[in-house]
């Protein structure tokens, strides 16, 4: 206890050194300061991760490759399971093979629901207009196409986290890619035992880092410049209050994450789909309203994934746009998911898995797709240097010119519900290292509220960097381990397939 | 077990006159009771992780205190009387529940109070004894 208050002192400390000089001269300056004191830093790391090879003169960072490549892998490995299965993820979510004894625990649907609102965000905003921008209307296809195949990764990380999942005393559950990297590896075999510890760890390291960045720092940036945007742009009284912004954010999370006020999660909870299906409507509106862009609109999709004109790097420029974009939307291969899935309740883990199919569908293929159609179509795309949020933003609002605060308001939701998730992801990660105790756990949530501030109070390019690099680093320790336990999974599907196409499943109402 | 009546019961007065009127029907004809309380409970609500996580100890916590809290006083209130009767807490949709549990115990008939709530209000939210009135495969009484 002592050791805790040691620490939280200390963060309090850094909070108030970060907001307290109040004079209006000070205040300017803030945002600056944190800018310029801390982008050095997230840069090395940036750099490090995303360290690239040379393909024809091109640089492809070495960890998309291996994202990519292992979603191929999985996929064939498991014979196109991200397309057969999806009937029966539809009859799983829908509780059709629900265990009578279990009604009122952590159903399938609930599972891939709040799963969902974890990745569901700026993610499907922001970061489809920055693929957009800088890859073309190309990157949307492979976009695409990585989010069919993601669906492959998400099957096998899904079913493994309920698979090695850890049931506490008190009847909670803790999963993730930390319990299976070790657990998993272990039961392998005793040589893989040192590997799967290491692993974990490794991976627990990087899940912290993913949630202080773009489970935290995106998010927060993001929500903070649609508000800096439909206040007045850079007129704005909000323009260089930032930090402002992200105490009063940082605040209401505390409330959640540490005061245990579970009235304004629920709200949000319930909110987040309902924008969420806003959100898309509105989108087809406009494509419809647009109809005769579409089909221009769908030809330089393809067109410009194969023979982009214009764009740095060109084809394979494009490609790396895409699949960048679609694995920091739909977090596929990254492990995070696992972590929220294995809450449910079932004695078949393979079931969770095939429910979690659909989490990369409706995000990337569905969600993002119609990001992507409503910036092309509009031709809001390359008419200026507006990128992120912004972007998308314009589109929306070249047809429906109110849109804009509709959108501030499901941007700041969606924000709010994926920090929430990721504090979540981050808190188990950190439970795995330090241990599930109260002082351990609050020492990592005030941590999480200080990352709020900060970045709040940074500008995009070295925000969007820190967080692409913590998330994607989660996936070397990750996707190393799930090409170890690709049998185990096999198995368990097998069986399951098995039970499903002689009918032994038993059909409930 | 075809010799039973089935009672819906929440915490309600009109509960509990339902429960004395099927106790009294159960007497007359050498029937038992099942009594069964409904958590209101939908697999498609939207959580927090955190909330998935506890679910399990909750779920655990609210059937405790429902049979400790609704079902037990009134089994021994009934034995007092000299009817035989069997307590079950569910989780679910009310009317949609004791429509289930109807044909999984044989209940020769369901017993349910009303709430007496007003039309808008069963408009806007639904009633139990109008939805189990229409759904049931079996005979309803709903004691006012």
């Amino acid at each position: 206890m002592h050791r805790f208050n040691q620490l939280s002192l200390r963060l309090m400390v850094l909070l108030m050194s970060l907001t307290l000089p109040a004079s209006a001269l000070a205040e300017a300056k803030l945002d600056e300061k944190i800018n310029t004191t801390l982008k050095p830093l997230l840069d090395a790391v940036t750099s490090f991760v995303f360290t690239s090879f040379n393909i024809g003169g091109v640089g492809i960072p070495f960890v998309l490759a291996w994202l990519i490549l292992a979603a191929i892998i999985f996929t064939l490995y498991f014979r196109f399971i991200n397309l057969r299965a999806m009937g029966l993820g539809f009859k799983l979510i829908r509780g059709d093979f629900d265990d009578p004894d279990s009604v009122g625990e952590v159903s399938h649907f609930q599972a891939l629901a709040t799963a969902l609102s974890g990745t569901v965000g700026l993610g499907n905003i922001a970061g489809v207009a920055i693929a957009v921008s800088l890859g073309g209307p190309g990157a949307t296809f492979w976009m695409i196409l990585a989010g069919l195949l993601g669906m492959s990764s998400k099957f096998i990380e899904c079913t493994l986290g309920v698979k090695y999942r850890q049931e506490n005393a008190d009847g909670s559950v803790s999963g993730g890619p930390m319990y299976y990297l070790s657990k998993g590896l272990a039961e392998r075999s005793d040589k893989l035992k040192g590997l799967g510890k290491v692993l974990a760890v490794m991976f627990a390291i990087f899940c912290i880092g993913g949630s202080f960045g773009g489970g935290n720092m995106f998010q927060a940036n993001q929500s903070f410049l649609q508000l800096v945007t439909v206040t007045g742009g850079e007129n704005s009284w909000f323009a260089d209050k930032g930090w402002l912004f992200g105490l009063v954010v940082a605040a209401i999370v505390g409330m959640v994450i540490i005061g245990g006020i579970r009235s304004i999660a629920k709200v949000t909870s319930k909110l987040v789909p309902f924008m969420a299906v806003i959100y898309v409507l509105t989108g087809l509106i406009i494509i419809l309203m647009n109809y005769s862009a579409v089909p221009a609109a769908l030809v330089s999709i393809v067109s410009g994934a194969f023979s982009p004109e214009g764009i740095a790097g060109g084809f394979v420029g494009v490609l790396i746009q895409g699949i960048q974009r679609a694995a920091f939307s739909n977090e596929a291969g990254i492990g995070s998911a696992a972590i929220a899935h294995s809450a449910v309740k079932t004695n078949e883990p393979v079931t969770e898995g095939l429910v979690a199919l659909y989490e990369p569908f409706i995000d990337t293929v569905v969600i993002c797709t119609v990001t992507a159609l409503v910036i092309i179509v509009t031709g809001s795309y390359g008419t200026g240097d507006v990128s992120g949020v912004a972007l998308t933003s314009m589109a929306f609002e070249s047809a429906i010119s109110w849109f804009p605060i509709v959108l501030t308001v499901a941007v700041i939701l969606f924000a709010f519900s994926t920090m929430i998730s990721w504090s979540y992801y981050g808190l188990k990660a950190w439970g795995y290292l330090f241990g599930e105790s109260k002082a351990a756990s609050n020492t990592y949530k005030l941590m999480f509220l200080v990352f709020v501030v900060i970045g709040s109070s940074m500008q995009l390019g070295a925000v969007i960097n820190f967080s692409d690099a913590m998330i994607f680093a989660m996936a070397f320790p990750n996707i190393i381990g799930l090409y170890f336990l690709l049998p185990v999974v096999k198995k368990e599907l097998n069986a399951y397939w098995k039970k499903y196409k002689s009918g032994e499943l038993v059909r409930q109402n | 077990m075809s010799n039973t009546i089935l009672v819906g019961i929440d915490g309600s007065e009109g509960a509990l006159r339902a429960l004395d009127f099927a106790a009294s029907q159960a007497r007359l004809s050498n029937q038992g009771l099942t009594i069964c309380y409904v958590i209101e409970w939908s697999p498609f609500t939207f959580n927090t992780p955190s909330e998935n996580e506890e679910r399990h100890r909750r779920r655990e916590e609210e059937l405790t205190r429902a049979h400790s809290d609704l079902i037990e006083p009134q089994l021994i209130r009934l034995a007092q009387s000299g009817v035989s009767a069997e307590g079950l807490v569910r989780h679910g949709h009310a009317a949609t529940v004791l429509k289930d549990l109807g044909v999984e115990v044989g209940a020769s008939s369901i017993v349910i109070g009303r709430k007496g709530t007003s039309r808008l209000a069963s408009v806007m939210f639904g009633s139990v004894a109008g939805s189990l009135v229409q759904i049931a495969d079996r005979p309803v009484t709903v004691v006012p």
